[in-house]
């Protein structure tokens, strides 16, 4: 069974744990650098996206994600990381991402959204959510809202303006776990 | 497609989102940038910190809006706000701004002495102060997102946040323990709803996020709160009333994450300066008690 972290600098990482667990991997929680390489895949949660980046910083975690990512092991960020994973950021995904682009918490919503390569529709809770706004040509969006980007893949890399953690439905973490074992047998 | 807004997940995950962070009391844009900038995962806009509304006495009552919407101009994070308890126009008003999150405090005086708010009613998400568990189940069974500690509020003093978070997490490790058949008993005498009981035994902790607040005013302080089981760290006063505001912010931000790095507290709790001066909770009449506000 291959081994999951999630990045625990602030957030949603308790959450992520347990859709991990019962998606069929173990999971731990990443506080320090050499964790990552106790790890065969890493998610970044939904947190305070400013926060977390402070700490990425200031925990010198920025390189060794990076490198973490160019060793082809996949990685998945559900809002927060969403950004974070973007241009602006630790640029893993062709991205250009705009943050609270739905506006603010009154705003915040959940909807059934199609995902591609899922067969059921996906619950998706948006929290202050940011959006994709433009992609590079190797980019695959995943699935769209009111024809807005909001869950995109670029090779091993995934990543949603939304919060699956925050459901029972586990179709995006078996989707990860599944790309976490397929770049493990490689 | 139906989108669903202000539902229970969408209000309580805001809270799950904000784990792990520290929250700032703020009481202008500059403060806010600068909690911002130090790694706050929101701020709370005030008209004053609670060690000042103490000071003050008289009514406290929710911010001028001009505060709150400078607030709200400034930062990217999320922005808090304080509405008295059961003032249902205050929170109408914070909700109309845009507020993020509704604190219905203790801190401001009651605006009714026998009802909370119904928060149920509202799409932005409430955020309300507990001392045990019956406080807490029955804030959760009003519709509130988020629980905190109350703590002694302006004190800069740490043990009543430590009662309230030790009692807490004591009674939920009891109904935990409990058999079915002893629940509804335990629900008459802490005044709690039955079937969210149910829910904290099946469950073994509340099913909304709790935080630590009233009295934090220094890293080890914050640490402490993480450790006896806080979800993340509301300070009040002691930051933009210590010597050094940034320095301070930054120290407790990174000591809330990594809460049982001691070497680690040690040194972001050197040089801080002094925080701030505090107060002996014995030495407080009765009537200024703010955790004793909230039925």
């Amino acid at each position: 069974m291959s081994t999951i972290g999630v990045l625990a600098l602030q957030g949603a990482v308790d959450e992520h744990i347990r859709m991990i667990e019962k998606s069929g991997a173990n999971a731990i929680a990443v506080k320090r650098v050499s964790q990552l390489e106790e790890i065969s895949g890493l998610i970044i949660p939904g947190g305070e996206s400013t926060a977390v980046r402070r700490l990425i910083d200031k925990y010198h975690f920025f390189e060794p994600l990076q490198a973490f990512a160019q060793s082809e092991k996949p990685v998945f960020g559900t809002c927060a990381g969403l950004i974070l994973m973007g241009r602006d950021h630790l640029r893993l995904i062709d991205m250009e991402v705009e943050r609270n682009a739905f506006g603010r918490q009154r705003e915040s919503f959940e909807v059934k959204l199609r995902v591609k390569g899922v067969t059921e529709e996906v619950e998706a809770v948006f929290i202050r959510a940011p959006l994709v706004r433009a992609v590079g040509t190797s980019v695959d969006v995943l699935s769209n809202y009111n024809d807005e980007t909001v869950a995109v893949r670029e090779g091993n890399f995934l990543a949603c303006s939304f919060h699956p953690e925050l459901t029972d439905d586990l179709s995006m973490h078996r989707l990860f776990v599944e790309m976490v074992e397929n770049a493990c047998t490689v | 497609m139906d989108k669903f807004v202000g539902t229970d997940r969408v209000k309580q995950g805001m809270a799950q989102m904000q784990k792990g962070g520290v929250i700032m009391d703020v009481v202008n844009a500059e403060q806010a940038k600068i909690a911002e900038e130090a790694g706050a995962v929101a701020v709370m806009a005030l008209e004053r910190v609670p060690s000042d509304i103490r000071a003050a006495g008289g009514v406290a009552r929710m911010a001028d809006p001009r505060i709150t919407e400078e607030v709200v101009n400034a930062v990217s994070i999320p922005v808090m706000a304080k509405a008295r308890i059961g003032h249902i126009v205050e929170a109408r008003v914070l909700e109309a701004m845009g507020v993020d999150y509704i604190d219905e405090s203790e801190v401001l005086t009651p605006a009714d002495e026998v009802f909370h708010l119904n928060k149920r009613e509202f799409t932005v998400p409430f955020v309300c102060g507990a001392r045990d568990l019956g406080e807490a189940s029955r804030r959760i069974g009003e519709g509130a997102s988020m629980i905190r500690t109350k703590g002694e509020p302006g004190t800069g003093n740490i043990v009543e946040a430590v009662r309230h978070m030790r009692k807490m997490q004591a009674q939920i490790k009891q109904i935990a323990n409990m058999s079915t058949d002893e629940i509804m008993t335990e629900a008459k005498n802490i005044g709690a709803p039955y079937e969210l009981l149910l829910d904290i035994k099946e469950k073994g902790h509340l099913p909304v996020v709790n935080f630590a607040a009233g009295g934090i005013a220094t890293p080890s302080d914050a640490a402490l709160m993480m450790q006896l089981g806080a979800d993340g760290v509301f300070v009040g006063s002691g930051i933009f009333k210590s010597d050094h505001p940034e320095k301070f912010a930054r120290a407790i931000v990174e000591a809330t994450t990594h809460f049982t790095d001691y070497k680690l507290i040690a040194e972001l709790s050197k040089d801080l300066g002094t925080a701030m001066k505090g107060l002996e909770i014995s030495t407080l009449a009765p009537a200024d008690r703010m955790q004793e506000r909230g039925w």
